[in-house]
């Protein structure tokens, strides 16, 4: 089986889940004997040069410090295509911050599909049109590599063009995954365009994968696809080192962490409501959240409002040594998200032996029995979750122990099982 | 001739309402009253009533040919008084037919026998005292609760003068040996042992209405035929089952009713089926055997064990916290205090504290308050925390009230 990957991020460039996700579906693939050839945007910077690179697996740098293992790296091939399209920014976003820099002179406006579009090798000079050129350099990659896959897999909206245009030009099946519909990114304001670009993803696909049953709804409901083309394949987690070492503490108290984008999605407001509930109760707690976002702002302010910004602490944006101090520091770990189509993050914290708080809107909890769950609207509850947690030993103990072996069953081998399943379905 | 023994199982716990944190110190009402009302009068409606009206009229027809007997936890009888009183009417009027055993156990439905001798004695003698108070009869077979049993707890129940003792006939105790004889307690061999049929008595309970069962639909005929079988071996055919079985966990409309009626019907024309209480059973028969079990037993789950109780570190975590309290509240010696170290001692909190349900299912998740065994956990160690701390403010009360009385005596 030779698959044709459509995804934007692969460690070690990432910015959030989904290039943790691809790594962890790719390698678990490979294991089943599925070759890849894995195509994502890379911005160079040398714009007048190649579109596409075919990189070899074995010249990428290797995520998180280990060398690749032989069997993918014969199973994997990268083709790079020169794009500055990056992954967690809204179209509004992309403009503004691309409209300086980027002098284009046969910038189109309208409809990027009607015109006949000259590829110039520029960047687009907004998002819709960057995946209107990635799409067709897509094809392209799709005519020079015919005959050398048998699927067309494509991730998350930004590349659905791609996975259409290759499709087109192959006639190979199209699977389109849904890591997260823009219903979780925006709540109800939604992106009209981005919403159509999913939808005609969804409807030219001849199977949807959802990471979640939570998220299968939502393309079922909201987007109206059948019922009988959309898969739910959680995710997974990998393992690439042993749980977090110690780290020396700075205080007694307890450490109660938020740790993610601080946006509407994540539910940081309702996060602070029940930190002030349990401060009132508890001296020994102190609460961290970790992350930026644009509610940021808002945030510090009801935190300041309350008067708990004695005990309640912001840290800014973490990378990677400093998230996993974090999670070594902390005492629970809370994912109160509004809408979560999976959430990777509690299971991380569950492999640094932390017990996790999540919200029952999230696709993580679906396959989780050992977190503790609760409505994210639900301020009394997780207050008193949390207070549990930090008062009773026993169930923070069991709940740290238990999760360290459901998560580390959480395997890709099996995902990626069940995504063979459907490319097998297709052929 | 082989001799049915018919038991039935009526329990309700005292369920607690949502008790968060915030409440701790301020609100010292424990109990969600409405659930508890709505579930004991559904359950009076479709299972205590209409299963009492029938073995009314089943002993009315057959006489003292028709025996059954009960084990009514004093939780149950509580709520019958508040929130059912025609319930407790109507098993008075069965004990008043004289073919209706009651049986003793611990009042609270507690697993005092894993945890404190003292408590189990006084919770056992506390429900005999309330049996022969409602029922006018002084029980003199014991079940403890879940059917726990281990040669200390017959031991225990032997020294109160009980004469035999219900337990489940679990497989790796008795090996290839049959429950269908009745058998004599190893460290107390007056104490006569009556081992449930499992197989029988969930043939009833559980999968009546499991149309995946291969002997779906069951009927009466085939079931007596089971019971008359020449190859069944033993004298004594023990089903034993929870009495919200009939029109609760099988509803009315599987036929249940029915089937319970026509079972005695047919297996009294059979001549070779009869009926006996427990007490009866016990007498009549010869022990074949001596029944050890070192480890507690139990009917549930496939384990036939205790650890839907008292199998994860949150259940021991609160069992332990719970019991370290004994001594304050017997000191304390509070009607209040006492009430509520009762209803927290009910086996049914650490059930729903269970992990095993999950993969384990329904039988744990019926009437469960609770999402998970964590949510159950934490509203129990919350009760309990407040109640941990009125009970020291209440004992360090006592304590200034005393001192000073002594003061006056010695001012006096």
């Amino acid at each position: 089986m030779k698959v044709l990957m459509f995804g934007w991020e692969f460690p070690p460039h990432i910015a959030g889940g989904l290039g943790t996700a691809s790594y962890g579906m790719t390698r678990g693939l490979a294991k089943h004997g599925v070759e890849v050839i894995f195509v994502v945007p890379k911005a160079y910077g040398d714009e007048d040069q190649r579109f596409v690179r075919v990189v070899n697996a074995s010249d990428v740098e290797t995520p998180f410090g280990e060398t690749w293992q032989e069997d993918i790296r014969e199973r994997l091939t990268f083709i790079h295509i020169d794009s500055n399209m990056v992954p967690y920014i809204s179209p509004e976003e992309f403009t503004r911050e691309h409209e300086e820099e980027v002098h284009h002179p046969g910038a189109t406006h309208g409809d990027v599909w009607k015109e006949r579009y000259t590829f110039s090798g520029k960047y687009g000079s907004n998002l819709m049109e960057e995946v209107a050129r990635y799409a067709m350099v897509a094809a392209e990659v799709a005519r020079q590599y015919a005959g050398l896959f048998d699927v067309i897999h494509a991730h998350d909206w930004l590349t659905y063009y791609a996975g259409i245009a290759a499709k087109q030009v192959s006639g190979k099946p199209l699977v389109v995954h849904m890591h997260a519909t823009e219903f979780d990114r925006s709540g109800d304001n939604i992106n009209q365009s981005v919403y159509n670009i999913e939808r005609a993803g969804m409807e030219a696909a001849d199977r949807v994968i959802a990471v979640s049953n939570l998220t299968r709804k939502i393309v079922i409901d909201k987007y109206g696809i059948p019922a009988n083309k959309v898969v739910t394949v959680h995710n997974a987690v990998r393992f690439d080192k042993p749980a977090g070492k110690e780290v020396e503490r700075g205080v007694d108290d307890k450490i109660v962490t938020f740790l993610g984008r601080i946006t509407y999605q994540k539910g940081p407001d309702y996060f602070i409501e029940a930190a002030a509930k349990v401060l009132k109760r508890l001296s020994n707690v102190r609460f961290v959240m970790a992350g930026s976002g644009d509610m940021l702002n808002h945030v510090i302010r009801r935190v300041a409002k309350l008067g708990i910004a004695d005990r309640f602490h912001f840290t800014g944006f973490l990378r990677g040594e400093e998230v996993q101090k974090m999670f070594a520091l902390s005492d629970v770990y809370v994912m109160p998200s509004v809408s979560e189509p999976f959430g990777i993050s509690p299971l991380e914290a569950m492999k640094s032996n932390v017990p996790v708080i999540i919200s029952k809107q999230s696709g993580v909890a679906e396959v989780l029995d050992y977190a503790v769950k609760v409505d994210y609207w639900d301020v009394d509850a997780l207050a008193d979750a949390i207070y549990a947690l930090v008062k009773y030993p026993a169930l923070a103990r069991m709940s740290a122990s238990r999760g360290m072996v459901e998560v580390t069953n959480l395997k890709w081998d099996n995902a990626a099982s069940e995504i063979l399943d459907v490319y097998r379905s297709l052929v | 001739m082989k001799t049915i023994c018919l038991y039935f199982q009526v329990h309700q716990p005292l369920r607690l309402k949502r008790y968060r944190f915030f409440n701790m110190g301020k609100d010292h009402h424990y109990l969600d009253e409405a659930s508890n009302r709505a579930i004991m009068q559904e359950v009076a409606a479709n299972c205590y009533l209409p299963m009492n009206s029938l073995l009314q009229e089943l002993i009315h027809k057959y006489g003292n040919k028709f025996k059954v007997s009960f084990s009514i936890t004093g939780l149950a009888i509580e709520q019958f008084r508040t929130y059912a009183p025609e319930v407790l009417d109507s098993f008075r009027a069965l004990a008043a037919t004289g073919s209706v055993e009651f049986l003793a156990e611990t009042y609270d439905h507690s697993l005092a026998s894993l945890a404190n001798r003292d408590e189990f004695i006084s919770q056992v003698e506390a429900h005999s005292t309330l049996i022969q108070k409602e029922f006018g009869q002084k029980p003199t077979v014991f079940r403890n609760t879940e059917l726990i049993y281990s040669d200390s707890i017959a031991e225990t129940v032997s020294s109160m003068g009980f004469k035999a003792i219900l337990t489940e006939g679990a497989k790796h105790i008795l090996g290839w040996k049959s429950p269908n004889f009745v058998y004599a307690s190893a460290l107390d061999q007056k104490l006569r042992v009556l081992l449930r049929n499992f197989k029988l008595s969930d043939d009833i309970a559980f999968r009546f209405s499991d149309r995946s069962w291969n002997e779906w639909p069951l009927t009466a005929e085939r079931y007596v035929s089971w019971l008359t079988a020449p190859d069944l071996p033993g004298e004594l055919i023990n089903l034993f089952m929870d009495y919200e079985t009939f029109g609760e966990h099988q509803k009315a409309s599987t036929g249940i009713f029915e089937f319970m009626r026509y079972f005695v019907d047919l297996s009294l024309k059979s001549k070779q089926l009869k009926f006996a209480t427990p007490s009866e059973a016990a007498k009549k028969h010869q022990p074949a055997a001596i029944f050890s079990s070192p480890y507690p037993i139990s009917w549930a789950d496939e384990e036939r064990d205790v650890t839907a109780w008292l199998g994860n570190e949150l259940q021991n975590e609160a069992f332990q916290t719970l019991y370290k309290l004994r001594d304050k509240v017997v000191q304390l010696n509070d009607p209040d205090f006492n009430y509520v170290w009762n209803f927290m001692q009910c086996s049914d909190h650490f059930y729903y504290m269970a992990t095993k349900w999950f993969s384990d299912g329904d039988v744990h998740q019926y009437f469960n308050p609770y999402g998970s065994p964590y949510e159950a956990f934490i509203n129990y160690m919350n009760v309990l925390s407040d109640f941990t701390i009125e009970l020291d403010r209440r004992a360090a009360l006592q304590h200034a009230q005393q001192a000073s009385v002594e003061e006056h005596c010695v001012l006096a």
